[in-house]
């Protein structure tokens, strides 16, 4: 007995140490590659937090701008929940195609699947300049690009959640005979409906977030006029931006937060 | 002849009384269709609805109100097509070797490993003090809330605030996505650390344990495996954030590469390769990251 008790702890310590000396070789691999030192970062971080707090609050001239800032976000704001509103209904459909549980064709099946990583795996910035050749700096640059990544992302835990919860009920309507629309509005719509809104829920959330990134890129939207501020030097101003998409995503957090406790 | 009154009142449950006399009556409650309501009035089912209609509604004022600056719509969907088929028909090389690429993808790769090792780590420490049966209910409260602002601004906001004082370069990249990291991970561990059985922990705590005895004995165990999950998940997430952060702040790695293709050189064949390249490397770390889950539960 107490041998085995030392070879638990003894095997607990090399496993522990192994993780640990991993960690440790892959910090060191990944700070060579990449030229980062950690006292660079350590002496960089209070340099920079000073700089916030000195220099990276809302002035008064950021104050006169703050009606085009709202404007701006508003137009942010509606586009993300716009993106993901389509992108709901239309991976929806797709993931119905996709999904075992629904037996659809073997061939259509794999490529709905094939489909949705493709869109899911190629990254938004690749979209957001592909679309910039073609569409310019226009809402629909970022709406599109925004579009095909909430859509494969959509689509694949569309997929895995009706996979997951409706295939009992979908057996027992597919046993009494129902057809596809009967299986689809009386089975797998009601069974999935919270699972489908809470995804939809956190892609409008992350969906605010790319959508600053994508504004960066492709010079529209919110991301736009904090990158033009932040290039101007005007860090007063830049700061406001960043207040405000604060506010808004914790405000939409917290407005999601209570729907799905109201909704499971 | 018999009359059948039923009473139904289904959501409360209350009555369900089903008298038989002479004449057939039928007080059931019907929708406007004038078909049988057999779905139960709930609170849930009602915010459903809500949600439904007032995102149709949002989503139809924002297609109003977007500014379409007089675009072809006939022509810039050509046009994409065409793009299109250049980028992933016709990828080719021209600016750079492979191995300067791959030298790119692991620079990339080596930024989002140093993010998520940082932003693990400081946020293993953190959820301790956020997760509310192990903690104190104030305490958590602060840093949750300190968590929600700093998950809030994107993550290449952050590396651009960093950028102004660092410099643009792997210190401030790394700096800016751990940030993000941190935040996110700190709310994902302290939710599992939370989900810990009361019992555990009050067991503990009657055999006089104090705080690290219960972290050491009681949570890290408990939780280890998800924890593991969640940070490759994350390290998925942040080698794609580093990509988009190479691109937008110039950052390096393979994004930089893409942003350069792609909006300088105006080079859709490279950006193809490129666009390849990362793809085939997040199937990769999805493949990897799904293995690593199944090892560990």
């Amino acid at each position: 007995m107490v041998k085995d008790k030392q070879t638990i702890f003894q095997k607990r310590k090399i496993a522990y140490f192994t993780v640990f000396s991993s960690i440790l070789a892959l910090y060191i691999l990944s700070s060579i590659v990449t030229e980062f030192k950690l006292t660079d970062g350590v002496m960089a971080f209070p340099e920079a937090a000073s700089w916030i707090v000195h220099k990276f609050v809302p002035d008064a001239k950021a104050f006169t701008r703050f009606p085009k800032i709202m404007d701006r976000l508003l137009e942010t704001a509606l586009l993300s929940v716009a993106v993901t509103s389509i992108a709901t209904v239309v991976a929806f459909i797709f993931s119905l195609f996709g999904s075992r549980t629904l037996k659809s064709h073997g061939i259509l099946n794999q490529a709905v699947r094939m489909t949705a990583a493709f869109f899911r795996n190629v990254p938004d910035v690749v979209w957001a300049m592909l679309l910039m050749f073609s569409f310019g700096q226009n809402i629909l640059t970022g709406f599109l690009a925004l579009f095909f990544s909430t859509f494969g992302m959509l689509t694949r835990s569309f997929i895995e959640t009706i996979d997951e919860v409706s295939s009992a009920c979908v057996e027992a309507l597919d046993a009494t005979g129902a057809n596809f629309a009967q299986i689809v509005f009386q089975g797998v719509i009601p069974s999935t409906v919270t699972a489908l809104i809470t995804w939809a829920l956190y892609m409008i959330e992350t969906n605010i977030r790319s959508a600053t990134l994508i504004g960066i890129l492709t010079a529209t939207g919110i991301g736009y006029l904090f990158d033009m501020y932040y290039k101007r030097l005007e860090f007063g101003s830049a700061s406001l931006v960043v207040i405000c998409i604060v506010v808004l995503v914790i405000i939409i957090e917290n407005i999601s937060n209570k729907l799905r406790k109201v909704i499971s | 002849m018999s009359e059948v009154v039923i009473k139904y009142e289904n959501a409360a449950g209350k009555q369900n009384n089903t008298t038989c006399q002479d004449s057939i009556t039928c007080n059931l409650e019907k929708n406007i269709f004038g078909k049988i309501r057999i779905a139960a009035h709930s609170k849930s089912n009602l915010a459903i609805k809500i949600l439904i209609i007032s995102l149709i509604a949002i989503s139809t004022i924002a297609f109003l109100t977007f500014d379409y600056k007089e675009i072809n719509f006939a022509e810039a969907i050509m046009a994409t097509l065409h793009n299109v088929k250049t980028v992933f028909l016709e990828p080719a090389l021209r600016r750079d070797t492979v191995m300067g690429v791959a030298y790119q993808l692991f620079v990339t790769f080596c930024l989002g490993m140093l993010a998520t090792i940082f932003g693990a780590l400081f946020a293993l420490i953190c959820s301790l003090f956020c997760a509310k049966n192990i903690s104190h209910p104030a305490a958590a409260t602060v840093i949750k809330s300190f968590v929600a602002v700093v998950r809030a601004v994107p993550t290449v906001l952050w590396v651009l605030i960093f950028a102004v004082s660092a410099g643009l370069g792997s210190v401030a990249a790394v700096i800016g996505l751990t940030f993000h990291s941190f935040a996110y991970l700190t709310k994902v561990y302290a939710e599992s650390i939370e989900e810990i059985g009361a019992g555990t922990i009050e067991a503990l705590r009657a055999n006089g344990a104090n705080f690290w005895q219960i972290v050491c004995q009681a949570v890290i165990p408990a939780t280890l495996s998800y924890i593991v999950a969640w940070t490759f998940m994350r390290f998925e997430i942040n080698f794609a954030n580093a990509v988009a952060v190479g691109a937008a702040a110039g950052a390096g790695g393979i994004g930089y590469n893409l942003y350069m293709a792609g909006s300088m050189y105006f080079d859709l064949h490279e950006m193809g390769f490129l666009t390849y390249v990362v793809v085939i490397a997040v199937i990769i770390l999805e493949v990897i990251s799904t293995k690593i889950k199944t090892i560990v539960r």
